[in-house]
Protein backbone atom coordinates (compact mmCIF):
# COMPACT_ATOMS: atom_id res chain seq x y z
CA UNK A 1 0.00 0.00 0.00
CA UNK A 2 2.53 2.57 1.23
CA UNK A 3 5.30 1.30 -1.27
CA UNK A 4 2.31 1.78 -4.32
CA UNK A 5 1.93 5.23 -3.44
CA UNK A 6 5.34 5.94 -2.78
CA UNK A 7 5.60 4.73 -6.47
CA UNK A 8 3.25 6.73 -7.97
CA UNK A 9 3.87 10.09 -6.34
CA UNK A 10 7.92 9.48 -7.03
CA UNK A 11 7.00 8.80 -10.68
CA UNK A 12 5.18 11.50 -10.94
CA UNK A 13 7.85 13.88 -9.31
CA UNK A 14 10.61 12.67 -11.75
CA UNK A 15 8.23 13.24 -14.59
CA UNK A 16 7.03 16.63 -13.79
CA UNK A 17 11.39 17.40 -12.65
CA UNK A 18 12.35 16.42 -16.34
CA UNK A 19 9.00 18.19 -17.57
CA UNK A 20 10.22 21.44 -16.08
CA UNK A 21 14.04 21.27 -17.29
CA UNK A 22 12.81 20.10 -20.88
CA UNK A 23 9.61 22.50 -21.33
CA UNK A 24 10.28 25.65 -24.19
CA UNK A 25 7.95 28.24 -22.47
CA UNK A 26 8.59 29.49 -18.64
CA UNK A 27 5.17 29.34 -18.01
CA UNK A 28 5.06 25.33 -18.11
CA UNK A 29 8.06 24.89 -16.53
CA UNK A 30 6.66 27.07 -13.52
CA UNK A 31 3.32 25.01 -13.69
CA UNK A 32 5.82 21.38 -13.79
CA UNK A 33 7.32 22.63 -10.99
CA UNK A 34 4.11 23.39 -8.81
CA UNK A 35 2.99 19.84 -9.99
CA UNK A 36 6.37 18.72 -8.87
CA UNK A 37 6.18 20.56 -5.05
CA UNK A 38 2.51 18.99 -4.57
CA UNK A 39 3.97 15.25 -5.69
CA UNK A 40 6.71 16.22 -2.53
CA UNK A 41 4.31 17.50 -0.03
CA UNK A 42 2.45 14.21 -1.09
CA UNK A 43 6.09 12.12 0.02
CA UNK A 44 6.25 14.26 3.29
CA UNK A 45 3.13 13.14 4.31
CA UNK A 46 3.40 9.72 3.54
CA UNK A 47 6.68 10.32 6.31
CA UNK A 48 4.29 11.11 8.92
CA UNK A 49 5.35 15.06 8.51
CA UNK A 50 2.23 16.77 7.60
CA UNK A 51 3.07 20.05 9.15
CA UNK A 52 6.00 20.61 6.59
CA UNK A 53 3.58 18.91 3.93
CA UNK A 54 1.30 22.06 4.94
CA UNK A 55 4.77 24.51 4.61
CA UNK A 56 5.27 22.66 1.01
CA UNK A 57 2.22 23.84 -0.02
CA UNK A 58 1.80 27.02 1.48
CA UNK A 59 5.83 28.32 0.51
CA UNK A 60 6.74 26.91 -2.39
CA UNK A 61 2.84 26.33 -4.79
CA UNK A 62 1.17 29.40 -2.35
CA UNK A 63 4.38 31.89 -2.67
CA UNK A 64 7.02 30.77 -4.66
CA UNK A 65 5.30 29.85 -7.57
CA UNK A 66 3.04 32.79 -7.56
CA UNK A 67 6.64 35.21 -7.56
CA UNK A 68 7.58 33.28 -10.48
CA UNK A 69 4.45 33.66 -12.64
CA UNK A 70 3.93 37.54 -11.31
CA UNK A 71 7.80 37.94 -12.73
CA UNK A 72 7.26 35.90 -15.87
CA UNK A 73 4.18 38.46 -16.44
CA UNK A 74 6.17 41.63 -16.20
CA UNK A 75 8.52 40.08 -18.57
CA UNK A 76 8.67 39.68 -21.79
CA UNK A 77 9.56 35.79 -22.51
CA UNK A 78 8.98 35.36 -25.54
CA UNK A 79 12.66 36.16 -27.15
CA UNK A 80 13.39 33.23 -24.26
CA UNK A 81 11.89 30.55 -25.82
CA UNK A 82 13.51 30.00 -28.83
CA UNK A 83 16.85 28.54 -27.75
CA UNK A 84 16.18 25.88 -24.57
CA UNK A 85 19.93 24.59 -24.23
CA UNK A 86 22.89 27.11 -23.70
CA UNK A 87 25.05 27.33 -27.13
CA UNK A 88 28.15 25.42 -27.81
CA UNK A 89 29.27 21.88 -26.60
CA UNK A 90 27.97 20.84 -23.55
CA UNK A 91 29.33 17.45 -22.86
CA UNK A 92 31.50 18.84 -19.71
CA UNK A 93 28.22 19.69 -17.40
CA UNK A 94 26.74 16.01 -18.81
CA UNK A 95 29.96 14.68 -18.22
CA UNK A 96 29.89 15.76 -14.18
CA UNK A 97 26.01 15.27 -13.66
CA UNK A 98 26.33 11.63 -15.23
CA UNK A 99 29.80 11.09 -12.71
CA UNK A 100 27.51 13.09 -9.91
CA UNK A 101 24.87 10.67 -10.34
CA UNK A 102 26.18 7.65 -10.74
CA UNK A 103 28.65 8.16 -7.57
CA UNK A 104 25.73 9.00 -5.43
CA UNK A 105 23.73 6.20 -6.35
CA UNK A 106 26.77 3.84 -6.10
CA UNK A 107 27.08 4.91 -2.28
CA UNK A 108 23.33 5.00 -1.60
CA UNK A 109 22.98 1.35 -2.85
CA UNK A 110 26.73 -0.25 -1.39
CA UNK A 111 26.21 1.43 2.24
CA UNK A 112 24.35 -0.44 4.63
CA UNK A 113 23.40 2.20 6.40
CA UNK A 114 20.45 3.15 3.87
CA UNK A 115 19.02 -0.59 4.01
CA UNK A 116 16.69 -0.13 7.40
CA UNK A 117 13.38 -0.78 6.11
CA UNK A 118 11.38 0.72 9.59
CA UNK A 119 11.72 3.33 11.70
CA UNK A 120 13.51 2.71 14.71
CA UNK A 121 10.98 3.69 16.69
CA UNK A 122 6.78 4.27 16.15
CA UNK A 123 5.83 7.93 17.43
CA UNK A 124 3.07 8.39 19.41
CA UNK A 125 0.69 11.47 18.67
CA UNK A 126 1.11 14.69 19.51
CA UNK A 127 3.93 15.20 16.92
CA UNK A 128 3.69 18.93 15.97
CA UNK A 129 3.65 19.83 19.64
CA UNK A 130 6.75 17.99 20.42
CA UNK A 131 8.07 19.64 17.00
CA UNK A 132 7.44 23.37 18.45
CA UNK A 133 8.44 22.21 21.13
CA UNK A 134 11.90 21.42 20.26
CA UNK A 135 11.70 24.55 17.56
CA UNK A 136 10.89 27.22 20.09
CA UNK A 137 12.58 26.01 22.34
CA UNK A 138 16.33 24.76 21.57
CA UNK A 139 16.40 25.80 18.50
CA UNK A 140 15.10 29.83 19.56
CA UNK A 141 18.27 31.26 18.13
CA UNK A 142 18.50 30.10 14.70
CA UNK A 143 14.35 30.67 14.34
CA UNK A 144 15.54 34.48 15.11
CA UNK A 145 18.18 34.42 12.93
CA UNK A 146 15.91 32.86 10.31
CA UNK A 147 13.42 35.68 10.80
CA UNK A 148 16.04 38.90 10.23
CA UNK A 149 17.05 37.23 7.43
CA UNK A 150 13.67 37.01 5.65
CA UNK A 151 13.40 40.58 7.02
CA UNK A 152 16.60 41.37 5.06
CA UNK A 153 15.64 39.56 2.19
CA UNK A 154 12.34 41.52 1.79
CA UNK A 155 14.07 44.86 2.45
CA UNK A 156 16.77 43.79 -0.32
CA UNK A 157 14.48 43.13 -3.16
CA UNK A 158 11.86 45.98 -3.16
CA UNK A 159 15.54 47.89 -3.35
CA UNK A 160 16.59 46.17 -6.39
CA UNK A 161 13.42 45.64 -7.69
CA UNK A 162 12.60 49.62 -7.78
CA UNK A 163 13.68 52.10 -9.97
CA UNK A 164 16.66 54.43 -10.03
CA UNK A 165 15.46 57.73 -9.26
CA UNK A 166 16.47 60.17 -12.07
CA UNK B 1 6.98 0.10 4.52
CA UNK B 2 8.95 1.85 2.22
CA UNK B 3 12.89 1.24 2.75
CA UNK B 4 14.69 4.44 3.63
CA UNK B 5 16.85 4.10 -0.05
CA UNK B 6 14.43 4.71 -2.20
CA UNK B 7 13.42 7.95 -0.62
CA UNK B 8 17.40 8.61 -0.94
CA UNK B 9 17.31 7.47 -4.75
CA UNK B 10 14.30 9.49 -5.21
CA UNK B 11 16.00 12.44 -3.85
CA UNK B 12 19.27 11.26 -5.75
CA UNK B 13 17.06 11.54 -9.32
CA UNK B 14 15.53 14.76 -8.52
CA UNK B 15 19.15 16.28 -7.36
CA UNK B 16 20.73 15.44 -10.55
CA UNK B 17 17.56 16.76 -12.59
CA UNK B 18 17.66 19.88 -11.15
CA UNK B 19 21.61 20.35 -11.15
CA UNK B 20 20.97 19.48 -15.58
CA UNK B 21 18.37 22.21 -15.41
CA UNK B 22 21.14 24.67 -13.40
CA UNK B 23 23.59 23.85 -15.68
CA UNK B 24 22.07 23.54 -18.95
CA UNK B 25 19.33 25.57 -19.24
CA UNK B 26 19.44 29.39 -21.27
CA UNK B 27 16.67 30.89 -19.34
CA UNK B 28 17.59 32.61 -16.23
CA UNK B 29 13.80 31.88 -14.69
CA UNK B 30 14.37 28.35 -15.21
CA UNK B 31 17.71 28.18 -13.98
CA UNK B 32 16.10 29.61 -10.49
CA UNK B 33 13.35 27.27 -10.38
CA UNK B 34 16.00 24.08 -11.45
CA UNK B 35 17.87 25.56 -7.71
CA UNK B 36 14.17 25.29 -6.18
CA UNK B 37 14.05 21.78 -7.19
CA UNK B 38 17.55 20.93 -5.85
CA UNK B 39 16.68 22.28 -2.55
CA UNK B 40 13.78 20.06 -2.01
CA UNK B 41 15.30 17.45 -3.07
CA UNK B 42 17.60 18.10 -0.28
CA UNK B 43 14.60 18.74 2.13
CA UNK B 44 13.26 14.71 0.83
CA UNK B 45 16.59 13.33 2.28
CA UNK B 46 16.28 15.68 5.68
CA UNK B 47 12.86 14.86 6.71
CA UNK B 48 13.36 10.66 5.27
CA UNK B 49 16.21 10.84 7.27
CA UNK B 50 14.31 11.97 10.56
CA UNK B 51 11.23 9.91 10.29
CA UNK B 52 13.33 6.81 10.17
CA UNK B 53 16.13 7.55 13.04
CA UNK B 54 13.16 9.28 15.51
CA UNK B 55 14.80 12.39 15.65
CA UNK B 56 13.15 15.82 15.14
CA UNK B 57 15.63 17.82 13.91
CA UNK B 58 15.52 16.55 10.32
CA UNK B 59 11.96 18.45 10.13
CA UNK B 60 13.02 21.13 12.19
CA UNK B 61 16.26 21.76 9.55
CA UNK B 62 13.84 21.25 6.20
CA UNK B 63 11.65 24.14 7.85
CA UNK B 64 14.86 26.47 8.32
CA UNK B 65 15.29 25.81 4.61
CA UNK B 66 12.33 26.45 3.35
CA UNK B 67 13.09 29.45 5.44
CA UNK B 68 16.13 30.22 3.55
CA UNK B 69 15.02 29.31 -0.09
CA UNK B 70 11.81 31.65 0.43
CA UNK B 71 14.74 34.86 1.08
CA UNK B 72 17.06 33.81 -1.53
CA UNK B 73 13.97 33.73 -4.27
CA UNK B 74 12.32 37.38 -3.27
CA UNK B 75 16.20 38.94 -3.76
CA UNK B 76 17.07 36.47 -6.86
CA UNK B 77 13.77 37.90 -8.28
CA UNK B 78 14.36 41.40 -7.49
CA UNK B 79 17.93 40.87 -9.33
CA UNK B 80 16.39 40.05 -12.14
CA UNK B 81 13.57 42.34 -12.48
CA UNK B 82 16.67 45.01 -12.29
CA UNK B 83 18.90 42.97 -14.48
CA UNK B 84 15.84 43.08 -17.08
CA UNK B 85 15.26 46.53 -16.62
CA UNK B 86 18.66 47.44 -17.38
CA UNK B 87 20.26 45.01 -19.82
CA UNK B 88 16.79 43.91 -21.17
CA UNK B 89 18.02 40.26 -21.04
CA UNK B 90 16.88 36.49 -20.12
CA UNK B 91 20.30 34.55 -21.39
CA UNK B 92 22.72 33.37 -18.80
CA UNK B 93 25.26 33.79 -21.22
CA UNK B 94 24.68 37.34 -22.59
CA UNK B 95 24.93 38.37 -18.84
CA UNK B 96 28.63 39.06 -19.18
CA UNK B 97 29.15 42.36 -16.88
CA UNK B 98 31.19 40.97 -14.32
CA UNK B 99 33.50 39.39 -16.98
CA UNK B 100 32.81 36.18 -15.07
Amino acid sequence: MDQGFFLLFAAASVVTALTLVLARNPVHSALALMACFLQVSAIFVLLEAPLLAVIQIFVYVGAIMVLFLFVIMMIDVREAVLQRFLPGSNLPALVLLVVLGVEMLVLVLRSDRFAIAQPVAMRTGGEVRQLSAALFADYLLPFEVASVILLAALVGAIVLARKEPQ
Amino acid sequence: MVPLWWYVVLGVVLFVIGAAGVLLRRNILVVLMSLELLLNSVNINFIAFGHYYDDFRGQIFAIFVIAITAAEVAVALGILVALARNKSTLKVDEVTMMKG
